[in-house]
């Protein structure tokens, strides 16, 4: 199967751009990049249907190799109104990320930066029995323990 | 077998809600549980012990019978002893713990539940005949270990103990199962008995062996991973008597125990076994002599055994495996009830610290007595059983030693006798010396401290289960010929030296074990005789090298390594994230290509002429979207893709696909600019475009790889398309012409019902994002009657006052409502005069989707535009009257009748979403067609019409309310009122 060159060229400035906004800060930036490449997906599906052909819309006396293959027809029509769906939840995000932060850009995760400036330390929680001298020395161990009013205590 | 496991399961189950009801006593009911299954147990004696493999007991499962997974259980001689055991001291332990434990006692349920749940995973551990049950037994262990180890959880010490235990003994346990893996994929079956029958001789069976033996070690504290256990003494004594002297150690050594008569010909087998575990016993004897809690003297005592049966269990012949098995049955028996009776003083006197306690002996005889007896065990005294045990254990030693059985034990065998013999009278000389060291500490009276005043009282229900076990040790001792017929079945594994079989006897006559067994009691005693010199010698030899350190060491490092790792891949920015994703893909795909070969042999510059210009100028729209800096324009940019994708499609011999293109564009375009009128007009302004350059050459690669991955894809098609049969089934079976639409609707209905899914979820979410409080589906609106009279009384009011400007109100209902600015005439007058006709031409375009282009995804966003079209000319009140009802009501009849058409024909015995035809002659209109897959249809139709709604009402309606700057009713009132008065 052989497609067309023009075609593939356009699907792929359609996703080059998209990924290029998609990369951006800007969330209306993202959500056009988003777009874009809905585009350029559903024109790759559209290459993949072959040449073009007659609209299925089945007639007498045509052979069925002679319509554009139906199937990638309903594969894309899901996917329009999909992207749709979905772009309409991304403008809500935009929506909801300016009334509450004034800004519709995608910020860095807090504690990512924290941790990696260094902030936030990972404490380990290490038995407090060590006092040197023996491979398992006794003594806060014991204190810890032998503390009266539980189970293992005196009455 | 299997009955016990469930019986275990359901029991521990209950537990916890029984806990609340009768307290302490819940432990009774445990016990109860544990010795019906040592009664079953013993049961099995006669078929066990017939030493027929064909009448061991055993039992299978099928759990999925497809994959061969079965669940198998067996019993011989190793199983039975070990479930005696663990059955038998489980129940002793689980009734002490009603006296040792109060009933306000936190997490006391909990406790009881996971130490019976412990008892079934053991006893299923010992019984398994599957590499992989046994494994999950063995991790049941672990787990339930860690929290019984973590039972006091508020103690920093406790927690950290517990979670020690597990690391160490499922890192092991891990390893472990990659040993069990490999065995069972060798021998082809994961069946326990047949692995151990059939495995050969090979290197990838010795690698095995040792990766279980990895396993094995970890269990049963043997150096270098010992150091878990004298840990795991932050638990409650009864678990300590239990898990780490009775049961879960012995895993470790059962399973050394069950390999060895197939494995100790593996190379390297008895010489590591036998150097860990003298290694192990002398360190544990070592250091037990250091201790001065009793509990941890114990702990070490009892690493010091386990690495003595190692020694015994890994050696590998008759004598050694018989004395190996009374060994393990003579420790489960002395070292529990120590740990019992360190419980007691703990309970009674509120310490452990052998320098504190003083004159015990003197107030509770009969706790010296059972003590004594038990230590006596320990250090191998005879009459009791321990003596037995040892004395077997150096017989099989001596005579390898000697070469009485080189045959057996071959060469190396002799060498490694002598270093196992003398190791092991060391080991057992520090064994009587902390025996001693024990009883000194525990109940002698010591100068210069004064006697402990409690113990005056111990319950007889406290004393039971330590005297019954003391009383055990003592009894097997003169029964040792009526043990040894029960543990005979398993030396009987191992190939015979020709001799006489050793049997267990409480007299053997002057051999030179006796001898030896005299050597450690005096030497032992010397030592404690010696006891300050000793501790001196221990000061001056200490290293400073300290395992748990190390453990330590190591936890710190990795958790350090983490942050490092962490902080170094997770920058915290998702445009670096979705970059590294994105040459990842690149990469991976380039190389793909490049080692892949099926460039199509031809390729067509275009179909038609004009793709080349439409191409042209979406080239154009998509690289000035990327550059633009207003977000209107960038949104136009944008949008022009999308017409040129219609343009596209309608080439393409696609109509379908290019009137929805159209109608979504639209209505995108619309939902785009309610949402972006409220943010500022230039494009990043806190944000400018960051790595400019990096950015491009991401997104010329990842859109040249897809170019080439659309040329090569479609370059290796070699299959007829699978919708070459479409055109006659969608006309013969969909009765339909659209042959799109009839798979939609048919052919594909289930993809439809997912995608329909999708966009339902999608519409929610949006819903959901803007509304926050309710969903809003009681939208903003009037009353019908409401708005009629309040325009006729303002009509009234203009003809009353002349206003020219008022008089326009009445083309849309709603328009009132809205500032007069923000009005347009012409507006309100197209869509008054439109709205109807566009929902007939969408109601047609659903129906007549079936044979021509159109359908319910086309139909739905007509009759979504022309909701859209109120909504521009009259705000959202406007919305309100033109669909009374909310977007989730329409949302759900969609969704209810999509999927209903899909449920139906199941109701007659038909595959789900199977359409039907009628045929009907009707007055004036004709012959009727009707396919139920329009239904279907009217589903989709709906939820489009939703999704546009409910777009409309939260970007829109929701939008304009927050932002209050459309005209409210009140306000509007207010503002005629103020006319009013203004001209009256």
């Amino acid at each position: 199967m052989t497609v067309s060159l023009v075609l593939v060229i356009v699907m792929a400035a359609l996703i080059a751009s998209g990924v290029y906004l998609l990369l951006e800060r800007s969330l209306t930036r993202v959500v056009l990049g988003f777009l874009l490449i809905g585009n350029g997906v559903n024109l790759l599906i559209l290459i993949m249907a072959g040449r073009p052909g007659i609209a299925p819309i089945v007639a007498d006396g045509v052979a069925p190799d002679e319509y554009t293959d139906p199937l990638p027809q309903a594969l894309i029509l899901t996917a329009i109104v999909i992207t749709f769906a979905v772009s309409a939840f991304l403008l809500a995000l935009i929506y909801r990320s300016w009334r509450l932060a004034n800004a519709d850009d995608v910020s860095d995760d807090v504690d990512d930066v924290a941790l990696r400036k260094g902030a936030i330390s990972m404490p380990v929680e290490e038995p407090t029995f060590d006092d040197g001298g023996t491979d398992f020395p006794v003594e806060p161990e014991e204190k810890v323990i032998a503390t009266p009013s539980t189970g293992e205590g005196s009455q | 077998m299997l009955a016990v496991l469930t019986v275990f399961a359901l029991a521990a189950m209950v537990l916890p809600a029984l806990a609340r009801v009768i307290g302490t006593r819940v432990f009774w009911v445990a016990a109860l549980v544990s010795l019906g299954a040592f009664a079953h147990t013993l049961l099995q004696a006669p078929a066990v012990l017939s030493a027929e493999a064909v009448r061991l007991p055993f039992e299978r499962f099928t759990y999925i019978a497809q994959l061969q997974f079965t669940l198998d259980v067996r019993m011989d001689t190793l199983s039975w002893v070990l479930a005696l055991i663990i059955t038998g001291i489980g129940s002793l332990v689980l009734f002490y713990c009603g006296a040792y434990f109060r009933d306000d006692e936190r997490g006391l349920g909990r406790f009881a539940a996971v130490l019976l749940a412990f008892a079934g995973a053991m006893y299923g551990l010992v019984v398994a005949d599957d590499v992989y049950l046994l494994f999950v037994f063995w991790e049941a262990t672990s787990v339930f270990s860690y929290l019984l180890i973590g039972h006091y959880t508020h103690r920093k010490a406790s927690r950290g103990a517990a979670l020690q235990a597990l690391i160490t003994t499922t890192l092991g346990g891990l390893v472990m199962l990659v040993g069990l893996v490999l065995l069972a994929v060798q021998a082809n079956s994961s069946s326990l008995s047949v692995i151990l029958a059939t495995t050969p001789a090979t290197t990838l069976t010795t690698v095995s062996v040792y990766l279980v033996l990895v396993g094995a070690l970890s269990k049963s504290a043997i150096v270098p991973l010992h150091f878990w256990l004298p840990g795991a003494m932050a638990a409650p004594t009864p678990v300590s008597a239990y898990l780490h002297a009775a049961a879960m150690v012995k895993a470790g050594i059962y399973l050394l125990a069950r390999l060895a008569p197939a494995f100790v010909e593996v190379p390297g087998w008895r010489e590591v076994l036998v150097a860990l575990g003298l290694a192990t016993m002398l360190l544990g004897g070592w250091v037990a002599l250091k201790q001065t809690d009793l509990k941890l003297l114990l702990a070490y005592g009892t690493v010091s055994q386990l690495g003595f049966l190692t020694v015994v269990a890994g050696f590998g012949t008759r004598e050694t495996a018989l004395g190996a098995l009374a060994l393990l049955l003579a420790h489960a028996l002395f070292k529990s009830t120590l740990f019992l009776v360190v419980g007691i003083i703990d309970h009674e006197a509120g310490t452990r610290d052998l320098r504190k306690l003083s004159g015990l002996g003197r107030r509770s005889p009969v706790l010296a007595v059972v003590a004594v007896l038990v230590l006596a065990s320990m250090a191998g005294l005879p009459p009791l059983f321990g003596f037995v045990a040892k004395e077997t254990v150096l017989h099989g030693l001596l005579a390898a030693a000697s070469g009485a059985n080189s045959a057996v034990v071959g060469d190396n065998g002799q060498l490694w006798g002598v270093i196992a013999t003398v190791g092991v009278v060391v080991g057992s000389t520090l064994t009587v010396a902390y025996s001693i060291r024990f009883f000194w500490g525990a109940f002698a009276r010591k100068a210069g401290v004064d006697d402990v005043t409690a113990l005056a009282t111990v319950s007889r229900r406290f004393l039971f289960a330590p005297t019954v076990l003391a009383v055990t040790s003592l009894a097997l001792g003169p029964l040792a010929s009526f043990v040894n017929t029960g543990l005979a079945g398993y030396p009987a594994l191992f190939p015979s030296d020709g001799g006489k079989p050793y049997e267990l006897a409480l007299w053997h006559g002057l051999e030179p074990e006796l001898g030896l067994s005299l050597i450690t009691i005096v030497v032992g005693a010397a030592l404690f005789v010696l006891r300050e010199q000793f501790a001196r010698l221990q000061a001056r030899m200490s290293t400073g090298v300290n395992a748990s350190n190390a453990y330590w060491d190591t936890v710190g490092a990795v958790d350090r390594l983490a942050v490092r790792v962490t902080s170094l891949t997770q920058r915290g920015s998702l445009s670096f994230y979705l970059g590294v994703i994105l040459v990842v893909f690149v990469g991976v795909m380039t190389a793909g290509l490049v080692v892949g070969d099926s460039w199509p042999a031809e390729l067509r510059a275009w179909d038609q002429p004009a793709q080349l210009a439409i191409g042209a100028v979406m080239i154009g729209a998509a690289v000035a979207a990327t550059q633009a800096q207003k977000r209107f324009a960038a949104l136009v940019t944008v949008g022009v893709t999308g017409f040129g994708m219609s343009a596209l499609f309608a080439l393409h011999g696609a109509p379908d696909l290019a009137i929805t293109q159209i109608l979504v564009e639209i209505v995108t375009l619309i939902a785009f600019v309610l949402v972006l009128r409220r943010l500022p007009a230039k494009l990043g302004d806190r944000h400018g475009s960051t790595h400019k350059l990096l950015r491009a050459v991401i997104a010329v690669g990842v859109g040249v790889v897809m170019a080439l991955v659309a040329i090569i894809a479609a370059g290796s098609r070699i299959a007829e398309p699978i919708s070459l049969a479409w055109p006659e089934l969608a006309f013969v079976q969909g009765h339909g012409r659209n042959i799109v639409n009839v798979a939609l609707v048919d052919l594909r209905g289930w993809d439809t019902l997912g995608e329909l899914a999708v966009v339902i979820a999608a519409a929610t979410g949006v819903a959901s994002l803007l509304f926050l409080r309710g969903r809003g589906d009681t939208p903003a609106r009037l009353g019908r009657s409401v708005i009629k009279s309040r325009i006729a009384s303002r009509l009234e009011r203009v003809r009353d006052l002349g206003a020219e400007g008022e008089r326009r109100n009445a083309w849309i209902l709603a328009g009132p409502t809205l500032d007069p600015r923000h009005r347009s005439i012409l507006l309100e007058v197209v869509v008054r005069l439109t709205f109807h006709a566009v929902i007939v031409i969408s109601l047609f375009l659903l129906f007549a989707g079936h044979n021509l282009p159109g359908g319910g995804f086309v139909g739905g966003l007509v009759a979504g535009l022309a909701l859209v079209g109120r909504y521009l000319a009259g705000g959202r009140y406007e919305l309100g009257v033109a669909l009374p009802v909310g977007a989730g009501a329409v949302l759900g009849a969609g969704l209810i009748i999509a999927a209903g058409t899909a449920v139906v024909p199941l109701f007659f015995g038909a595959p789900p979403l199977t359409s039907t035809y009628f045929e009907a002659e009707v007055w004036l209109l004709g012959e009727i067609e009707f396919v139920t897959s329009t239904i279907f249809d009217i589903g989709v139709y709906l939820i489009v019409v939703g999704l546009v709604l409910d777009v409309l009402r939260s970007l829109g309606a929701e939008v304009d309310r927050q932002g209050g700057d459309d005209q409210a009713p009140p306000a509007l009132a207010a503002r005629a009122k103020a006319q009013r008065e203004a001209a009256g």
